[in-house]
């Protein structure tokens, strides 16, 4: 099986995120980027696939942050190839990406495509769908089991409840992974060292198009604090008591 | 001005989202001027027509051959029917079912998108979107060109009740056009016999990444043991397979409205938010100040879970 995973670079939450002066998007200058974590799932489930039934991966990313360490990451996984597209990716909507990994995909061969089914940056939308559109292929998305029976491949999706739906999917096809069949393996550093010897990263310029997204933003803001919660400060027992005191209050203790 | 909205109907039932997106829809055809029309696609979904009242017009395409909403075959129904009408905003639920749908419309119809989207204003006759980003840290106001847009709603961003009306003004029945099934609905599989039906407790403590490794899960289940409660999760927990997937709250699991929900080491995104903003007291610990949890939380702790749970657990014993 031949599997792409294209992959997202997105802005790290564990950091404190700020807005720009100009009101309308983040400030990224002290920003760290890390990938999208879905799009860790699908790489985790090409390489589960390509284990189950042989194959090849290739990872393809956009040069944003520290992407060489994502994609030294991933070969030592097992990703057998890496394309890092270069650009000027300041914005990097889905609309845009993925008219960009069309351009570069479409003269690859391939039997499955996996990304992960969205990012937090999906404004637009996600990118899986319009890869999918562009390319002409079928998509489905929030899929977290994945079997191939009888030469038909099959996947599960999640609705809400626990509920899956199984389908049957022709390939090609797109599938935005939701989560992989096992949690990402963990790669020790010296592994990603080693890999950051004998795996080669290519690269390839992103090509020049314009895509609108049709739609402007007008402001960035952060949630009203006011309206949250009542903060309950000091040390751990005392915090403990006021919890337990609030508890017994309601009347729940 | 044309607003649509497709409502979710699958295993025999209408889905909350369906009825917080009507209302919605509602509310921007008063301020805006629209008609309202609502897609009603599906296997048996015709007997729910008469549950979609504030639809000036419900479109009805009842078919066996679309039951389980394979999206492949959905996309492509609904472009059928929308691109001859001409709509400019379309509702979807940023759901599993919307994601599938929503962005091919979207290309294909050569319309503006929005996801995570919380509300629709009007403002001088535009319209500016709200959408909840950066895993629910950011809201981000957006002008959609021309005024047309297709929307993916966040559940639970909307009052439902909003949405419920009984009665059919006018209604069109649609056939089927003969489409390809190059993803072919198979099956529901339902969870078997649940250990735990989290939906039933009163009590939830639920943990999230901060919990940080799977013995210290042990905590978490003390502290809802002293409570008389159920232990629950969001989703990381569960797919680093601590906890079964019967135990998620949140957009790939249960919606929970416990009278306490203890909010352990979670950071609060809108996929698990949906799940509990409903219980009557949340209370939150996460050592991030800003996560999105204390927004709806009505106590909060910035602090680590693993130093307050277990002097929690100590100062819940001694007063027994």
């Amino acid at each position: 099986m031949k599997i792409i995973v294209p992959i997202k670079m997105v802005p790290d939450l564990v950091e404190e995120l700020e807005i720009d002066e100009s009101g309308k998007k983040l400030d990224t200058s002290f920003l760290r980027f890390i990938i999208n974590e879905a799009d860790d799932h699908a790489i985790e489930e090409a390489v589960i696939l390509k284990e189950k039934y042989g194959g090849e991966v290739t990872v393809i990313a956009p040069d944003i942050g520290e992407v060489d360490d994502v994609l030294y990451a991933a070969a030592a996984k097992g990703v057998d190839k890496l394309i890092k597209i270069i650009g000027d990716f300041e914005e990097l909507n889905s609309h845009l990406y993925a008219s960009i990994l069309t351009e570069i995909i479409k003269n690859m061969q391939y039997d499955l495509i996996l990304t992960g089914c969205e990012a937090i940056t999906d404004i637009d939308g996600q990118t899986g769908i319009f890869l999918a559109t562009n390319l002409v292929l079928p998509y489905i998305g929030l899929v977290s089991k994945f079997d191939k029976k009888n030469g038909y491949f099959y996947v599960s999706k999640e609705f809400p409840g626990g509920v899956y739906g199984e389908y049957k999917v022709e390939l090609p096809a797109v599938l935005g992974v939701m989560t992989a069949e096992r949690p990402p393996r963990y790669v020790p550093v010296a592994k990603i060292r080693a890999a950051m010897k004998s795996a080669q990263i290519e690269e390839i310029d992103a090509p020049e198009i314009e895509v609108e997204t049709g739609i402007e933003i007008e402001r960035m803001y952060m949630p009203e604090v006011g309206k949250g919660a009542e903060i309950i400060e000091g040390e751990p027992e005392e915090v403990a008591k006021k919890i337990a005191e609030l508890l017994q209050n309601k009347g729940i203790l | 001005m044309k607003i649509f909205v497709f409502p979710e109907i699958y295993q025999g039932e209408i889905k909350e989202i369906s009825f917080e997106i009507l209302g919605l829809a509602r509310e921007v055809k008063e301020k805006i001027g629209a008609d309202l029309y609502v897609l009603l696609v599906g296997k048996g979904v015709k007997e729910f027509a008469s549950q979609f009242g504030l639809a000036d017009k419900v479109l009805v395409l009842d078919n066996e051959k679309l039951e389980g909403i394979s999206p492949f075959v959905y996309q492509n129904v609904l472009f059928q029917i929308l691109k001859e009408r001409q709509p400019d905003l379309v509702l979807f639920g940023h759901t599993s079912v919307g994601m599938d749908i929503g962005g091919f419309i979207a290309l294909k119809l050569n319309l503006p998108m929005v996801a995570f989207c919380k509300n629709i204003k009007v403002e001088n006759g535009n319209l500016v979107t709200t959408s909840l980003i950066y895993g629910g840290k950011i809201l981000a106001d957006a002008k959609v060109i021309d005024n047309k847009a297709i929307c993916l709603v966040l559940p639970g961003s909307y009052s439902a009740e909003k949405g419920k009306e009984e009665g059919i003004k006018e209604i069109e029945e649609l056939s089927l056009p003969e489409i390809e099934e190059k993803i072919r609905f198979e099956k529901f599989i339902v969870p078997e016999v649940e250990d735990v039906d989290i939906t039933k407790e009163d009590i939830i403590v639920a943990v999230g990444r901060g919990i940080q490794s799977q013995e210290n899960l042990e905590l978490a289940e003390e502290l809802a043991n002293l409570l008389g409660g159920a232990l629950a999760a969001s989703r990381p927990v569960v797919d680093q397979g601590w906890l079964p997937l019967t135990r998620v709250v949140g957009r790939s699991g249960k919606t929970v409205k416990p009278k306490l929900y203890f909010s352990l080491g979670i950071s609060g995104a809108p996929e698990h938010v949906e799940g509990m903003k409903d219980a009557s007291l949340i209370i939150a610990i996460n050592t991030d100040p800003s996560a999105p949890i204390f927004q709806i939380a009505h106590y909060g702790v910035v602090g680590d879970i693993l130093d307050i749970v277990p002097a929690l657990v100590e100062e819940i014993k001694a007063r027994k």
